[in-house]
């Protein structure tokens, strides 16, 4: 389980069809299998059914619309973003829908599984573009069912039909007819052989527009349920003691006190995997149920665990960072070589090298990871905040052995994601208490527990050499990383593939630079780690970012122009990984020219005060920063001003892809103040927010500007794009202010120590 | 037996008095709007009401709360549904992404704005800075603030 790797292939492929049977036809719908299908079998008169056009919409008789959402919100907007497009193509007033969150969807089949209502799952920032179709299909195959049915009822041909919000409306002769009167008709109607035809840009009544968060007033008032608002009858309350030590056991355990426990209903031990092994849960421990949460914590607290620390009881951050840096004076792995780098480089008229330190980090989402099992002889019940619902799917039938299609997964909102849920070992650890208990049980974790026990941002030594000609041109450049890489203890992943999720060659500045070098060494530190918004991403556009600060400043060049030159026009490269097929570098280039000119970049700013700039392409959408920052002589940092840009293509949900781009630069700024993960002993140092610190409002300026620049008619990802360029662009602004350049996050005392010293 | 009140309804828990308020609500009173965060009053999101200051209740023992008014996010609008002023300008500035500190944030500021009914910047970030929100709504809460501000003093 866990990989959420297979996760994403599995839906990258099946996204693409809407695969039901055997027969596939990529981006149409397969008649009669179609999520949309009528299903009249199915429909019996005078029931819900018969409101429904397929699995996505229902008409009421008021002429309100329900709207099937079918992947996970875990504050990205979808529940939203993807009704638009339903209601857009179906063509009803956005006033008159009400989103409904639907379960995962499989089907078995003669092969394995089938999506039922197309694939589900959120990571990648693929929740819009992977549904960008498929969406707007099933609004338009609905609307072109109720068409045919106004236009059977009024004998008319279809052709002279057409709809206005709500309506069929029909001409010669003249007449128009509200939905909710033709759908109990359209859902008898046989598809026809072809795809609809969909709105062109020019009539978008909904997309584009900025409309409001569907849930908001549920969330102010508190009625919007999570997972860890599950409540189901008979439930009882779990918590895990989880072992302290990467690969830890329980040797033994004393349960005696726990059990005296006001409320505590059952102790017993949780088998974790053997180190080395995939991950279905994260650790080995001791569960304690309880008929309420606190009575599970408080037992819990009253356990004792005698711990066998395993084989990685002497891992230790600074032994690992002394690894990746002994390992960088070898030869690694060669994963990517143009031209001739050696060459280039003995020949350069100027070579510089520089080191970047990234630490490991933790997702934290706000919403603790929890989840409601409930596992009987032949079935399964699992109610589950997750990203990935076809992942927990896996996971419960990798605990019960029972057939996926007897386990039923419901996703609730999410509290958060980045990445943390794409992995569903909680929702294993879940099945296995239930499994044990016989009783439907909700899991919860605390704080502590999500903080010692994540799939953490891999942490990595960068270096970057590059060489000059005398123009101050790059001819050549090498990333070496030696990093505790993403796919470690993947299942079927040869040694050889671990640089993969670490290094993406088609990353800028490849092919800008004639001759160029990847290169990578493994550590295999004993640090479970996971995807972590824009993985890869979210580290190499700070290594990128900050070097090429460094070689405009070591050649006395501006760092705008040096990246304008470098960047140039439009231009379609080829790019192999997520995110492509292609990487067009002048959207780039006007996106930081757009930044540098809100911010008055080319301003003289007093000593202490200074701009730094960023940019950088991420899984298919481009996102640019600039941040004005000053800092004291104490190296008191404040963050001044900040503007952000995104161009997402075609921005469908303007107002979530504003917030997206917010978010995510808090974010960046969030992990690069003070965010670090370490370890001693084997063990997780951090604990809790007060060692592993979130951004607070004060950290972040009220002079903030987030700016949409539209592209084309395409819609991009939006979650994770914004974040890469916001760290480099505020490091850049500290060295602009101070001098001062930073090569390790987090940043930390370091800037106080540098000033001082 | 600890009886108090709860938006504006006698409540009573007679299990263990050391539980936290937080729970009580939570798994007793199924008062769900209240979320779980960090359990050490580290971040905000179970920020309640207790006579009308704004506290965090993941450590608050319930016995503390004998006798008093606690209000929750969810008692938080008019009896006639009405929402609060603050409750209105996160619709307006639509302030939630995963949505899931927004009660804490919202019970937090509603008691800031009683003592800063016209807040600066800087009263908002001297004053808010003990929550978290990990999504990032800091721009639109900031923004919110200001405008539950403006809607009260116009008593929109």
């Amino acid at each position: 389980m866990s990989a959420s790797k297979a996760d994403m292939e599995r839906i990258d492929q099946s996204r693409r069809r809407f695969l039901i049977s055997g027969s596939t036809i990529a981006g149409s719908f397969v008649l009669g299998v179609s999520p949309i299908r009528m299903a009249r079998a199915d429909v019996e008169a005078g029931t819900e059914g018969e409101r429904q056009l397929g699995f996505f919409i229902e008409i009421q008789p008021d002429g309100n619309v329900v709207i099937g959402s079918n992947q996970p919100e875990i504050g990205q907007g979808v529940r939203t973003a993807l009704p638009m497009l339903v209601a857009e193509e179906l063509d009803v007033e956005w006033s008159r829908v009400s989103v409904r969150q639907m379960p995962l969807g499989i089907i078995k089949t003669a092969d394995g599984y089938a999506w039922k209502y197309g694939g589900q799952g959120v990571g990648g920032s693929t929740g819009l573009t992977e549904n960008w179709n498929f969406m707007r299909e099933v609004g338009a195959t609905a609307r072109q069912q109720l068409i045919r049915a106004a236009a059977a009822r009024l004998n008319v041909p279809a052709s002279s039909c057409h709809t206005k919000p709500g309506y069929v409306v029909c001409e010669s002769p003249a007449g128009e007819i509200r939905y909710e009167e033709l759908i109990a008709d359209a859902a008898r109607l046989d598809l026809p052989d072809m795809s609809p035809v969909l709105k062109d840009r020019r009539d978008y009544r909904i997309i584009g527009t900025r409309l409001k968060t569907v849930d908001a007033r549920d969330i102010v008032t508190g009625k919007a349920k999570y997972g860890i608002d599950t409540r189901e009858a008979d439930m009882r309350y779990a918590v895990i003691a989880r072992s302290p030590y990467l690969n830890g056991r329980v040797r033994s355990f004393d349960d005696s006190e726990a059990r005296k426990v006001d409320g505590v209903l059952d102790v017993f031990k949780i088998e974790g995997p053997q180190p080395r092994d995939p991950y279905v849960i994260l650790a080995s421990g001791v569960a304690v149920v309880a008929n309420s949460t606190w009575a599970a914590i408080k037992g819990r607290e009253a356990l004792k665990v005698d711990w066998d620390p395993g084989p990685n009881a002497s891992d230790d951050s600074e032994t690992f960072w002394q690894q990746n840096a002994e390992m960088l004076k070898s030869k690694g792995q060669v994963v990517t070589d143009d031209g001739d780098f050696d060459r280039a480089m003995s020949e350069a008229e100027t070579t510089i090298e520089r080191q970047y330190t990234l630490p490991f980090v933790s997702h934290q989402p706000m919403e603790p990871q929890n989840c409601y099992a409930h596992v009987e002889e032949d079935r399964c019940h699992i109610i589950a905040p997750t990203q990935m619902p076809s992942g927990a799917s896996r996971a419960a039938a990798a605990v019960t052995g029972l057939p996926r299609e007897n386990i039923r997964i419901d996703i609730t909102r999410v509290g958060g994601g980045f990445g943390r849920r794409l992995t569903n070992d909680y929702v294993a650890e879940a099945a296995l208490i239930s499994m044990e208990t016989g009783w439907p049980i909700k899991l919860q974790w605390t704080r502590e527990d999500d903080v010692q026990n994540d799939f953490y941002r891999p942490a990595g030594l960068h270096e970057i050499r590059a060489g000059l000609d005398d123009k101050g041109k790059i001819t050549a450049w090498t990333q070496r990383l030696a990093s505790a890489s993403k796919y470690f203890r993947r299942p079927d992943m040869p040694d050889e593939n671990l640089w993969e999720a670490e290094l993406y060659p088609d990353d800028f500045p490849r092919n800008f630079v004639e001759n160029f070098r990847l290169e990578y060494f493994h550590n295999a530190i004993g640090v479970p780690r996971g995807s972590w918004r824009a993985p890869g991403h979210n580290v190499n556009a700070f290594v990128i970012q900050s070097f090429l600060d460094e070689l405009a400043y070591e050649t006395g060049q501006d760092p705008l122009q040096l990246r304008i030159d470098l960047l140039g026009e439009e231009r379609e490269l080829e790019y192999g990984g997520h995110g492509g097929p292609t990487f067009n570098p002048g959207r780039l280039t006007r996106l930081i020219k757009f930044v540098a000119d809100r911010i008055d970049y080319k301003e003289k700013r007093p000593e202490g005060r200074g701009v730094g700039l960023a940019t950088h392409f991420t899984f298919g959408g481009y996102a640019a920063h600039a941040f004005e920052v000053t800092v004291s002589n104490e190296g008191q940092l404040v963050i001044e001003r900040i503007v952000a840009a995104i161009d997402c293509g075609l921005a469908v949900h303007p107002n979530a892809v504003e917030a997206q781009l917010q978010g995510a630069t808090v974010d960046g700024i969030s992990t690069a103040l003070g965010q670090e993960i370490t370890v001693k002993n084997g063990q997780v140092q951090q604990s809790n927010f007060h060692d592993y610190p979130l951004a607070r409002i004060a950290n972040i300026p009220s002079l903030f500007e987030a700016h949409i620049l539209p592209y084309d008619n395409t819609p991009t990802g939006v979650g994770e794009i914004g974040y890469p360029p916001a760290a480099p662009a505020l490091t850049n602004a500290i060295f602009a202010a101070s001098g001062v350049r930073l090569r390790r996050l987090p940043i930390g005392e370091q800037l106080r120590q540098a000033m001082a010293g | 037996m600890i009886s108090f009140t709860v938006n504006n309804q006698a409540a009573s828990f007679d299990g263990d008095t050391n539980t936290p308020l937080l729970w009580v609500l939570r798994d007793h009173l199924q008062l769900t709007g209240t979320k779980f965060g960090c359990g050490a009053g580290l971040c905000g999101a179970c920020t309640v009401h207790i006579d009308g200051r704004a506290m965090t209740s993941c450590r608050m023992r319930v016995s503390s709360v004998a006798g008093k008014n606690v209000t929750t996010i969810e008692g938080l609008a008019a009896a006639d549904g009405e929402l609060h002023p603050v409750q209105k300008a996160w619709l307006e500035i639509d302030v939630p992404q995963c949505g899931y500190c927004q009660a804490g944030q919202i019970m937090a500021t509603t008691d800031f704005l009683n003592k800063f009914p016209k807040p600066t910047d800087e009263d908002i970030d001297n004053n808010l800075s003990g929550m978290i929100c990990r999504c990032g709504t800091y721009p639109r809460i900031r923004k919110a603030i200001h405008r539950a501000a403006e809607i009260t003093e116009a008593g929109e």
